[in-house]
């Protein structure tokens, strides 16, 4: 049994220490808007806040997280950041099939908590591990830009 | 069944957040976007066709004949209804069409299938029909209550006014007696002046739910009971499983079933997590089969020897004779084996029951989805209902139906629900590929003109065996799309086709389909020919140009646009790619940087695009940004690579995809136009090869054969 706090709740899992937080979120808490991609923290589809800062779910063992809270895409609205970023993706329509734009979101929205004004090098630094299939990254940076306009 | 959609939004709700946070600092747009349930669409007061769905209350439910898969086809075939019914986008409600060809078919291929930019180009006319035959009924409906002739008559969003004294019915208040008006066979279409939503640009309809986690994808498919599978499909396509060692898995926690069927193995168990840890642990030897020695090699060789075979001919004006002589100039292009690798890994869902069966799968193909699934098992496709769902990248990947099989064998094993999950490695190594493509292409230069030209393709059909009837034995019009007819006129011309089936691989269609061996073959060569007569790529095209003057048109624009014959530094070029494909003129301009070790920057693409008449333009401008994307991956770094038989490439850090901080800069202008609309989803990908491939020429005078650019041939040393 391991307690976490996801979204602000204590949550008690039934899992091996070892097990990735992504399948913990999606397979035990019925968080599915965190994404399975690739499974060796490449694609950044799967990426949630540990604490504030964006880390690869598909790689954290659900054991190491302790005290630190974690907060999914789910929940990401909540913070001003990240509601900032929501509204650019809707109303800058980034979005295509939108599978990685939960990691793309919660990466998005760290960078803008920790850079309240990111230049083109601080968005590419902060936005490379995230694929995107469908190729929305010229809006992924307006959406960015136009979030960090609004803060 | 509780809608699985539904379900999950309400744990959520009441589980894991507080109420209202999942909406939190957005705006809640009108429109949801339902799973499919499989039923026959809830009835409604007014259902004129299988598309529309009028409520008393006034509440309108659109069903989506097409698969949304982040293309916006829901949002342009809203539009399409809405413009011509005549109500306010924000007020309609989108569902999914269940599994029916004969109700939603694809106009172009006469199956439920989403693919081929064909979307828009099908529904183009049987959308507006579809809302302009109800908006008329509702007209008639009202005319006949008000007791006036329904030429008195117009519509304002949602409600039918009566000019004269300025009476207004809402479209809900008219619904029953709506449904009772003769359905008019031809009704009023409103014209293209008079439009509120086609050619103006409209936000997506799909995406509120994309921004917080809240929309479900097939992998999100929760059935209560649901349990993991994770699988292993032979390496080597024939392989068959020799032998499995389960001991040290059986005892795993969580591990339920260790599945072995002739070609794959299986883990079902508690979580995914607990299923793909201990597939990991299984040992598994496999017989490798006739390809078991298969190298990439051996496919180049294949297609070599292939391109001496019998072709089938697409074009013959007589350019065979003319072929010979001074001033004839060959080059062969040629594409890889490539992998789909959409974001959102294959899944499928499947729950058997005695005489039934329930799958959950985001798939292209509808109808081919259940007819497999009742297939493998051995039930009537009635008996099956498929859940489908918004895709996380189709790309071609989702047209083929090898997943919802794989799951539906596996499901046999199984008691109760199981959700099969491929892993990337999985999905990278043992699916259908874009196949390997040969061309083989000719002119003759007289006078500084092309006196003839000839163009030989080599490769497989994948229509033969996906849609058969669209194969008439001879011309797969896939297989020669972009070769057979170019926006150019030349004055004798020869194309023809060798079909080829590589060996080892299930191949399949990609996102650009033929014309990415074809355009980047044809415009590769062009500048080719242009270079060897001494001309400029852009007059040199011009010059060419005859019955299709749309196509000089965004040729004009787009080098406009990306400043044409102006100087660049040393190491760079401007390449151009033309095309006509898919009902659509498009052309790109490339600007490259060539570093001395034969690394190339993609600086700039800048594209000019004539579709025809726009539905929604901010959409079409986001299916060019990122079909260019999709194809400038292709060209950079695209390849599946074989060797004994198996994929050499297995995952995002050895089958490399652009990344952001590897984007050019990118521009697209369209050409306005009243022509009826062409497709979009694939030209931008198209684009992109023959592009990147001419600046590079440009750049470096080297003109590579072959995609993905590799840079050992394009170091300083060797320009020239």
């Amino acid at each position: 049994m391991t307690t976490i706090n996801v979204n602000g709740q204590q949550r008690e899992v039934k899992v091996d220490a070892e097990t990735p937080l992504l399948w913990v979120l999606r397979d035990d808490l019925g968080l599915t808007g965190t994404k399975f991609g690739c499974g060796i923290a490449q694609c950044g589809a799967c990426t949630v806040h540990l604490d504030g800062a964006p880390v690869r779910s598909c790689q954290l063992p659900v054991g190491e997280i302790g005290n630190k809270p974690v907060t999914t895409i789910e929940a990401i609205g909540t913070t001003p950041a990240g509601a900032r970023i929501q509204k650019a993706w809707l109303d800058l329509d980034v979005i295509q099939c939108g599978y990685c734009q939960s990691g793309q979101i919660m990466s998005a929205a760290a960078l803008l908590a920790s850079n309240p004004t990111p230049d083109d090098a601080a968005i590419d630094a902060a936005m490379a591990g995230n694929i995107c299939r469908c190729g929305t990254y010229v809006r992924i940076r307006e959406g960015i830009k136009e979030a960090a306009r609004h803060g | 069944m509780v809608d699985p959609a539904l379900s999950r939004r309400q744990v959520l709700r009441g589980a894991s957040l507080g109420a209202g946070a999942l909406v939190l600092g957005l705006t809640v747009r009108g429109v949801s976007v339902v799973a499919a349930t499989g039923a026959a669409p809830a009835a409604a007061a007014f259902a004129p066709d299988a598309f529309i769905r009028l409520a008393g209350d006034g509440n309108v439910t659109l069903v989506m004949p097409q698969t949304e898969m982040g293309q916006g086809i829901y949002t342009a075939l809203a539009m399409l209804i809405a413009e011509e019914l005549d109500v306010a986008l924000e007020a309609v409600k989108l569902e999914e069409a269940p599994a029916d060809d004969a109700l939603y078919g694809n106009p172009i291929f006469k199956v439920q299938a989403t693919g081929g930019s064909t979307s828009v180009r099908g529904y183009w006319p049987v959308m507006r029909k579809a809302g302009a035959s109800a908006r008329a009924m509702l007209i008639a409906a009202a005319a006949r209550q008000w007791h006036v002739p329904a030429a008195e008559c117009r519509t304002e969003p949602g409600e039918v006014v009566h000019q004269p004294s300025g009476r207004r019915l809402a479209y809900g208040a008219l619904a029953a007696q709506a449904a009772r008006e003769p359905v008019p066979a031809d009704p009023p279409l409103k014209s293209p002046e008079t439009f509120r939503l086609i050619g103006h640009s409209q936000r997506r309809l799909d995406t509120a739910h994309k921004v917080d986690g809240s929309l479900r994808y097939g992998i999100d498919a929760m059935p209560d009971g649901v349990r993991f599978a994770s699988l292993a499909c032979a390496p080597v396509v024939g392989g068959k499983v020799a032998r499995v060692d389960d001991r040290q898995v059986k005892t795993m926690p969580g591990v339920q079933q260790v599945i072995v069927l002739d070609d794959m193995v299986a883990v079902v168990a508690e979580t995914s997590w607990a299923a793909m840890r201990a597939l990991a642990a299984l040992d598994i030897t496999w017989n490798g089969g006739p390809n078991a020695a298969l190298g990439t090699a051996d496919l180049w060789a294949d297609l070599d020897k292939a391109s001496q075979a019998d072709a089938h001919v697409a074009v013959d004006t007589g350019a065979a004779a003319k072929l010979s002589g001074d001033g004839v100039i060959e080059a062969h292009y040629a594409l890889p084996l490539l992998a789909h690798a959409p974001m959102e890994p294959m899944n499928c869902t499947v729950h058997l029951t005695p005489g039934k069966c329930e799958v959950w799968v985001g798939t292209q193909v509808m109808t081919m989805a259940q007819q497999a699934a009742a297939q493998e098992a051995g039930l009537s496709p009635d008996q099956v209902t498929v859940h489908n769902h918004l895709i996380g990248g189709g790309f071609g990947r989702r047209l083929e139906v090898d997943g919802v099989r794989k799951a539906v064998r596996i499901a046999k094993q199984v008691d109760g629900p199981v959700k099969v999950v491929w892993s990337r490695e999985e999905d990278i190594a043992r699916a259908p590929y874009r196949s390997v493509y040969g061309a083989w292409l000719k002119a003759r230069i007289a006078n500084g003109k092309v006196a003839a030209w000839s163009h030989r393709v080599v490769g497989p059909s994948v229509i033969a065996r996906w849609l058969p009837p669209a194969y008439d034995g001879k011309i797969d019009s896939d297989a020669v799309d972009g070769a057979a007819e170019t926006p150019y006129d030349m004055p004798a011309l020869l194309v023809d086709w060798v079909r080829h089936e590589p060996r080892g691989v299930y191949t399949a269609f990609w996102r650009g389909v033929g014309p990415n061996m074809n355009v980047f073959a044809t415009e590769s060569f062009v500048d080719r020919v242009a270079r060897e007569a001494g001309q400029d790529p852009l007059a040199f095209r011009r010059s060419l140009i005859g019955k299709h003057q749309r196509a000089r048109a965004v040729l004009d624009l787009a080098a406009q646009k990306a400043g044409w014959g102006t100087p660049l530094p040393a190491g760079a070029g401007r390449g151009i790619n033309l095309q006509y494909v898919f009902g659509t003129y498009l052309c790109t301009v490339a600007e490259v940087i060539v570093a001395e070790d034969g690394t190339v920057a993609v600086k700039r693409l800048t594209t000019a695009v004539d579709c025809g008449s726009p539905v929604n333009p901010d959409g079409i401008v986001s299916q060019i940004q990122g079909g260019m994307v999709f194809g400038l991956s292709a060209a950079l770094y695209g390849q599946i690579t074989l060797a004994n038989g198996r994929t050499q490439e297995s995952n995002f850090h050895d089958y490399r995809v652009v990344r952001i901080d590897e984007m050019p800069q990118i521009e697209v202008h369209i050409v306005p136009s009243a022509e009826p609309p062409g497709g979009i989803g694939e030209p931008g990908t198209v684009t992109v090869q023959g592009a990147v491939n001419n600046a590079i020429y440009a750049a470096t005078g080297i003109q590579l054969s072959r995609m993905p650019v590799d840079p050992s041939l394009l170091r300083k040393s060797a320009w020239r």
